[in-house]
């Protein structure tokens, strides 16, 4: 019996050389493995006999694949790997050449699984080093402390070195460890856990990154477990919340509710079952779709014929409008009507309607200041303009300023690139944008002129696109 | 507002994107930080069971768009925040030297326009790549509608690009994402698509020319927030992948919530359902599977308590037993519990030696699954089961069915 030490599989490929040259076989060789620390139980073989030497000199040839399973084999923990290297590789030469491709054979079985775990422990090296950054005469220097399954630091070595070249590194491991310098990978002994630095103070954004990309509202600690076995968990800094997450996860799963939802209600929630424009108009004046209708006087619906061939849309009722409860009856009304015939446009034969159906205003001593609807007061209004829409069905659809341009042409729609041309839109065919008139209005005297005269000349393009049609 | 609550608000929204991939893309280390070797390494799992491989974050969740299924719609009142370009370059970096991740995921609302957000996170992108010789992953969603010369340089400094097709059909997007389009949305797929072929095809002349998103492109869809059925949503992915060349297709189960939009259904977010459309999508692409053999016009969704393959294999019991030993690849494919390592290990082993029943079993198969619609070489006396009809009970694997209780009780209980 020939007694044979191998720690790593350079050592291994070596005695196992010898031995088949030798021509031993795996029955007459005892492996020991020189990673296991128990010095003293073999003392008095420590004198290995050299194997008698052969005459043969050729190496034994072996498919590349047993070379790659060999060297992860080569890194696992149990002392059985070195005799089951060495049976393979005799099997292999003397008995059956294709023994690789036998998988249910138990010897390649057993390979197999080995192989996949110092994979698998390679891989989830890979992932579970943590750095954590030390400064050493002003020089950055990461270290890590991670406990593997099996020997797998050679392995990942390199990995480490080509990912982080430019740093300055070290990985340190019960059983070995590794440093870069930026030029070369250096081996040394184990190192236990406190030469490594205790904390890193990036990992509280870490775990606060790691908490808040879980998402509470699926929960599946089995998946979890499954890919971070929990014997690793001491290395990760993130696990240390693990607790508090699941314990804050109800809570925050009605947080992301109370969020998501919005308001509670919308202009659909509102609509009638006919969609008429009588119809529309009644139930309109009941709508709660959004906080807007509380302060203001009443819901000012469009006007206008139902077989109107132009609609045109503003954006919401003014204080007038609020008050008599029509639409463009106010100052910028005046000035659109002024528009209007100058456009040749006659407004009783135009449908008028707004984006937003109530006043929205700003209190100030007894005056009520126009405010700008939001993007949520307008989407919740939307159902009313939309069931306009799909009531009159217009030829031509003239939106006034760019809130009634953006709610029906998308959100973003700018006026300045659209000016004068026409587009289609979900709603028409032919939708053209131009100024508010209360925008003009507050221009400075110069800019209203020019607005003015555009808008004068949308109002004619589309009235004249209307004659063509027809 | 700090880092660390602008880090907790973008990474909160972005934990409805369910791709979390890094692989497919190789980027030598070198004189700069990181590389990207192919294989994709998951740094860390939540316990929402998901892995965290990348630092995936939203540039900002302020949007001007009002998508109904979307938290983060214009009309929703989450709290808002908005990172700089440079403290994103920053985390990024801070987090891939402590080796947290592989990568960056950027994502974002749109503000002011596609065109202006697009531009901002490609500046991340390009800072990395070029100030910071960044060699890790970058997966960059792009954004709808964003003029095509953005696209291409979003393409040379991301790996991977992503344009959400959101939901399985077009009247499904129009119903609740009414301001996104669906022919844009394929607009954007194809202008990817077409690129990739092109810098591929280059780069076989020369070997310098530049690379666009090396790990191709990959999309998203919300199932379970409209009627449709597997049927429509796996036709729409098998389009996907043929017509772009997608490397993946994610399905998300649509998270309810309590007020949520009353176009939207509100019961518990389809988890199981989620997971057999995974199923399928993996048969679809790996194992031959054809949509109609999965989904046919009489059954239109993939049965809950059944896997895909199981349940195909059931109903067309007369395609079994398999003999393993003589059975074509694809059919072998075709049974029940058998994957593909296994059945190469079948195919390889078969060549020198005839396969027994002790074989199989060595191989730790599912063993009730798989052996009663098999043949060996020696008498297998499970696959005279193939003719009764408790055979479903027989095969099925009972913890799936549990999976879906179990989790909840889990929760509720905070224990490991």
């Amino acid at each position: 019996m020939h007694v044979v030490t191998a720690s790593d599989f350079e050592q291994w490929r070596n005695a196992a050389r010898q031995c088949m040259l030798s021509n031993l076989a795996p029955e007459d060789v005892l492996w020991r493995d020189g990673r296991e620390a128990c010095p003293g139980l073999f003392d008095a073989f420590e004198k290995e006999p050299a194997p008698p030497r052969a005459n043969q000199s050729h190496s034994p040839t072996v498919p590349r694949r047993f070379m790659e399973l060999a060297t992860y084999v080569a890194c696992h923990r149990t002392p059985g790997r070195w005799p089951l290297l060495y049976r393979l590789l005799w099997r292999l030469t003397h008995e059956t050449p294709h023994l690789l491709d036998i998988a249910a054979d138990d010897d390649v079985l057993l390979a197999a699984r080995w192989e996949k775990a110092v994979r698998r422990d390679a891989h989830k090296m890979k992932a579970f080093v943590r750095f954590r950054r030390i400064m050493e005469a002003d020089v950055e220097h990461y270290i890590a402390w991670h406990r593997p399954d099996h020997y797998v630091v050679r392995l990942t070595a390199p990995f480490f070195a080509d990912r982080f070249s430019s740093m300055n590194w070290s990985i340190l491991t019960p059983d070995d460890s590794v440093s870069w310098n930026g030029h070369a990978l250096m081996f040394g002994a184990g190192a236990p856990r406190s030469a490594a630095p205790a904390d890193d103070q990036l990992e509280s954004l870490w775990r606060t990154y790691y908490g808040s990309i879980f998402n509470p509202v699926r929960i599946k600690l089995k998946a979890m477990r499954r890919e971070m076995p929990r014997r690793f968990w001491p290395l990760l800094p993130e696990t240390t919340i693990l607790d508090d997450l699941l314990q804050a996860a109800p809570a925050r799963v009605q947080k992301m509710q109370s969020y998501a939802e919005g308001w509670e209600q919308s202009a659909i929630d509102f609509l009638p079952p006919q969609r008429d424009l009588n119809s529309l108009r009644a139930a309109s004046s009941g709508c709660r779709g959004c906080p807007l209708y509380a302060p203001a006087t009443q819901t000012v619906f469009g006007v206008g014929p139902p077989n109107a061939a132009i609609m045109i849309v503003g954006e919401q009722p003014g204080d007038e409008e609020d008050r008599i409860g029509a639409p463009f009856v106010g100052p910028a009304g005046q000035l659109l009507n002024q528009a209007l015939v100058e456009a040749g446009l006659k407004r009783e034969e135009v449908y008028l309607t707004n984006a937003v159906k109530h006043f929205k205003f700003e209190a100030r001593g007894k005056r009520r200041l126009h405010k700008k609807p939001n993007r949520r007061e307008v989407v919740s209004c939307r159902a009313w303009l939309e069931s306009e829409l799909a009531a009159v069905r217009p030829q031509v659809l003239v939106c006034l300023g760019v809130t009634a341009a953006q709610t029906l042409a998308g959100p973003m729609f700018r006026l300045s690139d659209q000016l004068g041309k026409i587009f289609a839109t979900d709603f028409c065919e032919h939708t053209l944008a131009t100024y508010h008139p209360a925008a003009i209005l507050r221009s400075s005297p110069e800019g209203a002129g020019a607005k003015q005269q555009q808008l004068i000349a949308d109002l004619r393009r589309a009235g004249a696109f209307v004659r063509k049609i027809n | 507002m700090d880092l660390q609550q602008k880090l907790a608000i973008l990474a909160d929204a972005a934990k409805y994107d369910a791709s979390c991939a890094s692989s497919g893309a190789r980027r030598k280390g070198g004189s700069g930080l990181g590389n990207s070797t192919g294989v994709g390494i998951c740094h860390s799992f939540t316990p929402d069971g998901r892995c965290v491989s990348l630092l995936k974050i939203l540039l900002t969740n302020y949007c001007i768009y009002d998508c109904h299924y979307c938290v983060n719609r214009a009309t929703s009142d989450t709290p808002r925040a908005r990172f700089t370009v440079d403290e994103v370059v920053r985390l990024t970096i801070d987090f891939y030297r402590r080796n947290y991740i592989e990568g960056l995921f950027l994502s974002s609302g749109i503000i002011q326009d596609s065109d202006y957000t697009m531009e901002q996170m490609i500046a991340v992108a390009r800072r990395l790549r070029q100030e910071q010789q960044f060699r890790g992953y970058i997966h960059l969603k792009t954004i709808p509608n964003a003029n095509d010369d953005f696209i291409a340089e979003a393409g040379r400094w991301a790996d991977r690009l992503s344009v959400n097709i959101e939901l399985p059909t077009a009247p499904d997007l129009h119903h609740l994402a009414p301001e996104k389009k669906w022919p844009e949305l394929h607009a954007s797929m194809e202008s990817i698509h077409r690129r990739v072929i092109d810098a591929k095809a280059e780069r076989k002349q020369r070997r310098r020319a530049p690379a666009f998103a090396p790990a191709g492109q990959s999309t998203q869809m919300i199932v379970g927030a409209t009627p449709t059925p597997d049927r429509e949503v796996l036709h729409t992915a098998d389009a996907l992948y043929h017509h772009y060349r997608l490397r993946r297709v994610y399905y998300s189960a649509y998270s309810p919530t309590q007020h949520a939009d009353a176009r939207l259904p509100a019961q518990s977010p389809p988890l199981v359902r989620e997971h057999r459309l995974y199923q399928a999508d993996w048969l679809l692409r790996f194992y031959g599977f054809r949509v109609e053999e999965l989904t046919p016009e009489h059954a239109p969704n993939l049965k809950l308590n059944l896997d895909p393959k199981l349940a195909w294999a059931l109903e067309h019991r007369h395609a079994f037993p398999v003999d393993v030993n003589r059975a074509e690849r694809e059919m072998l494919l075709r049974v029940p519990g058998l994957g593909i390592r296994t059945v190469q290990r079948i195919v390889t082993m078969r060549r020198h030696r005839a396969i027994r029943l002790a074989d199989l079993q060595k191989f730790r198969i599912p063993r009730r699954r798989v052996l009663p619609f098999v043949l060996t070489a020696d008498f297998n006396p499970h696959a005279g089961r193939l003719d009764r009809l408790d055979l479903e009970d027989k095969v099925r694997t009972r913890s799936r069915q549990r999976l879906l209780f179990e989790a909840g009780e889990e929760a509720h209980r905070g224990e490991f």
